[in-house]
């Protein structure tokens, strides 16, 4: 088992699962462990936490592994506080002299950390999405409201208020995940996710806000919809939001909503 | 050169092995459902094994081609038939022009691989040709094969063909789908369930929901429990994961995944056991059992070494008899 080779102490106590192929390690800059999701792909983790510095960690570690461009390596899929590798365990093993591809990435990750403090990250650009609040559009909204005892322009000043920082891009194609929410408008994500949720619709997840690029399942509360189109297959860049943007909503009413909606400028 | 859709199916598509190199913008690999089956009917007819081939469900469509072709099926039996010839599963064919192929009726498994010589000419999308029907990209101009859409072979296939010809050679595809319970890797939040969700996960079926698709398979358990609640962030998952809901059941992330989720990860499905588990229908039980990263890699390992040495002999067959003939 790969996990108890290094004989480490695993600080994080609650993921104890040394046995089952887990590793746990502290070192700095900032405590991380690394463990298995599936047989080819490994997630670094600096832990359950939406913090600029470990995202920015994140990011300059995407950039370095991008511009390292190993053979065998599928997919680089940055996150909040976590950096997941997708690779072709043939390839790996084959690297690794038929050992273990998974403790080779181990290793690579590993290694690929101590390169953090030589990093830096490009400044972020600022963008304003305008969003409709309007019920029509936001099928969580009145209830949402109802819970917290606020009125709806309430939440919609609370929302607009503060730029979010986009931490990641993920689940979809150009979909931002942003935050941080102010602590009054916090809300879980719905017990059983929907089958169908209309594209540029805004929902919310804990701490987390962002929009649906597509029409797809989703989890999230649903609180408005911007006009706007998020991702575009034909540009060279087609996700309009890249992580470390800045993000400003900005409230419409329904008619500047389907102003823009049928003419895109 | 190609195929006529005289009739189209619940959702058949054009697939390869799918889109790799995008997941940081949001954009899951799609590849085919039952990767083994789709390099199946490639070994077979003599392609690379990641070209394009067609995935079908049930009901399965109906095809015209309108060039000969050398073709081959593989995964999910349906009952096809060429011009009202039953044919099997796993072996090559030379069919001639206007040969029509019909899928009768659901036997075995959820998805059925039709191959070409040549394979099949598709949109390519960020270095992938299998379809993204969210960004309308690759594949069938970005969609699933509709009535009257003709579909080309990316190469020509020049051989004549006078009528129908099996080759006198099969496939033995056993091997490539271990049966038993379905492999799984412990997940991050696997260690937080109680003991009696513990139990639950090694021991109770789970069924596959109704609501399940290409996206993910929605399973009916017995519920299971974080021993404390957790919220998590978003993080990268895979083919496989499989994640507790808060409604106390399950979804599995299946080929057109999420790059991204925010349940507990639960476990996360061996490789060896994705094609296996892409071949179950709605209504049917899963049974997991856990297993360590060493077994499952070699697992995986044995499995592409048994496709290699398809691969190699049917090159070797192939070769022999369209030269000899």
């Amino acid at each position: 088992m790969h996990g108890n080779e290094k004989n480490v102490e695993p600080k994080i106590a609650a993921f104890s699962s040394a046995n089952l192929g887990l590793t746990c390690s502290v070192e700095k800059p900032f405590p991380y462990r690394i463990y298995p999701i599936g047989d080819q792909a490994i997630t670094l983790d600096f832990g359950n936490l939406i913090k600029d510095e470990i995202n920015a960690q994140v990011m300059a570690l995407f950039y370095w592994l991008k511009e390292e461009n190993l053979h065998g390596i599928k997919d680089i899929i940055p996150a909040y506080s976590t950096i997941s590798l997708v690779y072709d365990a043939a390839l790996i093993r084959k690297r690794a002299g038929n050992g273990s591809a998974y403790a080779y990435m181990e290793d690579y990750l590993t290694q690929a950390l101590q390169q953090l403090e030589y990093l830096s990250l490009p400044s972020s650009r600022e963008l304003r999405i305008p969003v409709c609040y309007h019920q029509s559009l936001a099928p969580d909204l009145v209830e949402l409201c109802q819970e917290k005892q606020m009125d709806l322009d309430e939440f919609v000043a609370i929302h607009t208020a503060i730029p979010y920082r986009v931490y990641m891009i993920g689940f979809l194609p150009g979909f931002a995940y942003m935050g941080s929410l102010d602590k009054r408008i916090v809300a879980p994500r719905k017990q059983t996710p929907r089958t169908h949720v209309a594209a540029g619709s805004v929902g919310i997840a804990g701490v987390q806000t962002g929009i649906y690029p597509f029409a797809s399942p989703g989890g999230w509360q649903l609180i408005g919809q911007t006009p706007m189109t998020l991702f575009n297959a034909n540009d060279d860049q087609p996700s309009l939001f890249q992580p470390g943007d800045l993000v400003q909503f900005e409230a419409i009413s329904i008619d500047q909503f389907y102003q823009l909606k049928n003419n895109p400028s | 050169m190609g195929v006529r859709v005289l009739k189209s199916g619940m959702a058949d598509s054009l697939r390869d092995a799918g889109r790799f190199g995008f997941q940081h913008l949001g954009i899951p690999p799609g590849g085919a459902m039952d990767n083994v089956a789709m390099q199946v009917v490639n070994i077979l007819v003599g392609n690379p094994i990641g070209a394009v081939v067609m995935e079908m469900h049930y009901p399965a469509p109906q095809l015209e081609f309108n060039s000969p072709a050398l073709m081959a099926l593989s995964g999910a039996d349906f009952q096809a038939t060429i011009d009202g010839v039953e044919i099997a599963l796993n072996q090559p064919m030379l069919v001639p022009t206007g040969s029509i192929i019909k899928f009768n009726k659901p036997v075995a498994g959820a998805r059925c691989y039709l191959g070409v010589k040549g394979g099949f000419e598709a949109d390519e999308w960020l270095g992938s040709k299998t379809t993204n029907n969210f960004a309308v990209r690759g594949g069938y101009q970005g969609r699933n094969l509709q009535k009257a859409d003709w579909v080309a072979f990316a190469k020509p296939f020049s051989y004549e063909v006078e009528e129908p010809a099996v080759m006198p050679w099969t496939a033995n595809v056993r091997e490539l789908y271990p049966q038993g319970p379905c492999y799984l890797i412990p997940g991050a939040e696997y260690e937080l369930l109680d003991a009696a969700s513990k139990q639950c996960l090694i021991h109770e079926p789970f069924q596959i929901a109704s609501n399940s698709n290409r996206m993910g398979y929605r399973l009916q358990s017995a519920p299971m429990h974080l021993g404390e609640y957790k919220e998590c962030l978003s993080s990268g998952v895979g083919f496989g994961t499989l994640q507790l809901l808060p409604d106390a059941q399950t979804i599995l992330l299946m080929a057109d995944h999420q790059t991204t989720a925010g349940y507990p990860r639960l476990g996360h499905v061996a490789s060896v056991s994705l094609p296996s588990l892409a071949q179950l229908n709605a209504g049917d039980s899963i049974r997991f059992q856990l297993i360590d990263m060493n077994t499952a890699e070699s697992l995986y390992a044995a499995q592409e070494k048994h496709l290699r040495q398809l691969k190699n002999a049917c090159n070797f067959r192939l070769q022999e008899y369209l030269t000899n003939d």
